[in-house]
């Protein structure tokens, strides 16, 4: 799939990003290009850097060394206050002190704008947000809810060129959260700001975005649309850290008579599998990851997968997950949508079954990581 | 709940009550009741007790304040307890920020530097003040000895001691509410300020002053007024040549005997301070802080 990135020069450019705190190295040498009206998120898990990325961009960090500029200006020389970024804090970080109205006609105020057109913005930015009827009310007489949509009338009523949000959802109940990252997104389209989405839920970063980067220890594993990075990671980490995935080892024999086909052993099978574009040589090891949705299972009677047995099932509304135990002991995860015609569906605990994928929807990996057993690691 | 279903909770009460009401509202009774006394009979309750007796003392002894010995008294105080409160707030204000804004291990250790000094008696401690300021005390033989001055300084029995004793006494009750407020006072919070277009004066005057505002107020209240009343501060560092309302009282009551007088004027005190408490009160629900004291 072709990345859905327009064709210009980007908006905001990252190079080199270094940043040492103590002695952590939390950005390592980071090159990163935000397009311009792009919905863009960093992903990865706690610690991998992604905050202080945002941080050093809304201008509360400064790189050790790097360059942060936006068209042709350097943002990194310039103070938090004269940049054309504004943030949505975590913890809202609204003025306790003031009424809706004036946390949201701060910035404006800043930048001494007229009073009317002040009084104008403020009032589309409140009624964007549907809190228009609740502008004399101080925060804390607000849901967190409403607190959130205050901190986003807030940012963007500055006409920002990108909007930074330091995982805005993280502090709302599930449902809430659903119906803001929908909100959120409607926003994004409607304004045309640039937003770049910091969050370490690979399902919120997937459904929200353009572009996910996928952070790990201050460096990016991969950036790509959320389909690219889902179904082509292009490293075990991405593909574990997105989803869930069950990883098998394997090995390769050789490439196969059919070009762009390859045969690895797995499991004690050999099997002709795609190459997926790599060269692969001889008794390279590698990693073959499969979705837990693609697999399939079949009775045990069939001739074709591996022979398994049924260790768990979970119920989950849409689908049916199977927990299943292959003859070495390794477990994998199968997900599939609930069926009730389908007599083939039913298994029950400690059944044994054949299970295999659909062809081609694997992904064969290098295996330059010590293997992870267990289901959906 | 009812009490008798909780002993505990009955028992606490009743203490807690009859210590306010022994130690706190008897004794200020009194000396309401002593600032209406008609004539001074130098004893706690002398004379024959009416409504139109209470009228003329009332007349008397508040009547008596409206002297230009006295109001010169009071306006000397005011104006000491102003320059002390002024100079405790431009020290503590700064300070009490740095404590907030201190690593989580150092604060602790530095709050700790505030309080050290109450544990020890307030009187040895201006006493500790005289002997380094003396004439002929450590700060002079230090100065002469540097060769910076030739004859020692004239420091003790001076309008400046008393102020930088009084400071030295009360910075720690502007430190300490100080302290509260910046606690509270969050980094994101700041930052949004700074986020939307903030230069370091603006936060500091919308967000960062408004925010603290409960605390500068708790402190100004818990420094003015003892500054007002701490009659031994100005007694051992000002030689009593510029009492304070609190020498007056005290004069009044050990001294001149006239103790009816000596009430009226702590009954004065008192209404000043609660005057300034439900300013305070007033203030902290504008600002929708509470500040733990």
């Amino acid at each position: 799939m072709k990345s859905s990135a327009p064709e210009k020069a980007p908006l905001v450019k990252l190079r080199g990003i270094s940043k040492t705190f103590g002695d952590r190295k939390v950005l390592d040498s980071l090159d990163l290009d935000l397009n311009d009206g792009e919905f863009v998120t960093l992903l990865g898990p706690s610690g991998c850097g992604k905050t202080t990325v945002l941080r050093m961009i809304a201008g509360f960090a400064s790189p050790d060394s790097g360059t942060i500029t936006l068209e042709s200006t350097a943002l990194h020389e310039r103070p938090a206050h004269q940049r054309p970024v504004n943030t949505v804090f975590q913890s809202y970080a609204l003025f306790p002190h003031m009424n809706l109205y004036d946390n949201v006609a701060f910035g404006l105020r800043m930048e001494k704008v007229a009073k009317a057109e002040i009084h104008e913005r403020v009032r589309e930015a409140l009624e964007m947000v549907q809190l228009a009827h609740l502008s004399d009310r101080r925060p804390d007489q607000l849901s967190g809810g409403q607190q959130q949509r205050v901190a986003i009338a807030r940012a963007v009523v500055k006409r920002p060129r990108v909007l930074l949000l330091d995982e805005p959802l993280s502090a709302l109940d599930y449902k809430l959260r659903k119906q803001m990252q929908n909100e959120l997104k409607r926003l994004q389209r409607r304004l045309g700001i640039t937003f770049v989405f910091v969050t370490h839920d690979q399902e919120e970063a997937l459904s929200m975005s353009d572009r996910v980067v996928v952070m790990r220890e201050g460096g990016i594993e991969q950036i790509g649309t959320p389909r690219e990075v889902y179904e082509s990671p292009s490293t075990l980490f991405v593909a574990r850290f997105v989803g869930e995935i069950n990883q098998l080892a394997a090995q390769v024999v050789r490439p196969a008579a059919t070009a762009g086909r390859i045969e690895i052993t797995l499991l004690g099978q050999t099997l002709e599998l795609s190459s997926h574009g790599r060269t692969y040589q001889g008794g390279e090891a590698v990693q073959v990851l499969l979705r837990p949705e693609d697999m399939r299972l079949k009775g045990a009677e069939d001739s074709e997968g591996f022979p398994a047995r049924v260790i768990e099932r979970n119920y989950k509304g849409m689908t049916l997950d199977t927990v299943l135990e292959l003859d070495n002991g390794q477990q994998l995860l199968a997900s599939e949508f609930f069926d009730e015609d389908d007599p083939d569906f039913d298994y029950r605990l400690g059944e044994r079954v054949r299970v295999s994928w659909v062809p081609d929807w694997e992904i064969i990996l290098p295996d330059d990581e010590p293997a992870v057993t267990g289901a959906g690691a | 709940m009812s009490l008798v279903r909780n002993p505990f909770k009955t028992a606490t009460l009743t203490i807690i009550w009859g210590w306010l009401i022994v130690l706190v509202l008897a004794p200020t009774l009194l000396v309401v009741l002593v600032s209406l006394m008609p004539e001074n009979t130098g004893q706690l309750l002398g004379g024959e007790l009416s409504l139109s007796t209470l009228w003329q003392g009332f007349l008397t002894n508040y009547g008596q304040m409206i002297s230009p010995v006295y109001l010169s008294v009071f306006g000397h105080s005011l104006w000491i307890g102003l320059i002390t409160t002024l100079i405790c707030l431009l020290l503590g204000y700064p300070f009490a920020w740095m404590i907030s804004r201190a690593s989580p291990r150092l604060q602790p250790l530095l709050l700790l530097l505030v309080i050290i000094p109450f544990w020890t008696n307030s009187l040895i401690r201006i006493y500790a003040l005289r002997t380094l300021i003396a004439t002929r005390g450590l700060l002079n033989d230090v100065l002469m000895n540097l060769g910076l001055i030739d004859a020692p300084l004239r420091l003790l029995y001076t309008e400046e001691a008393v102020i930088v004793g009084l400071v030295y006494m009360l910075l720690p009750f502007m430190i300490l509410p100080l302290y509260a407020v910046f606690e509270q006072l969050s980094r994101p919070t700041l930052e949004a300020a700074r986020d939307l277009g903030a230069n370091g004066l603006a936060t500091f005057r919308h967000i960062v002053l408004p925010l603290t505002m409960p605390g500068i107020i708790a402190g100004v209240l818990l420094v003015f007024l003892p500054a007002m009343g701490m009659f031994y501060v100005s007694d051992l560092l000002g030689g009593s040549r510029h009492p304070l309302i609190g020498n007056i009282i005290k004069g009044q009551f050990l001294q001149a005997n006239n103790w009816t007088f000596g009430a009226a004027i702590s009954v004065m005190l008192t209404l000043v301070m609660a005057f300034l408490l439900l300013a305070y009160y007033r203030s902290v629900k504008l600002f929708k802080r509470e500040v733990t004291l």
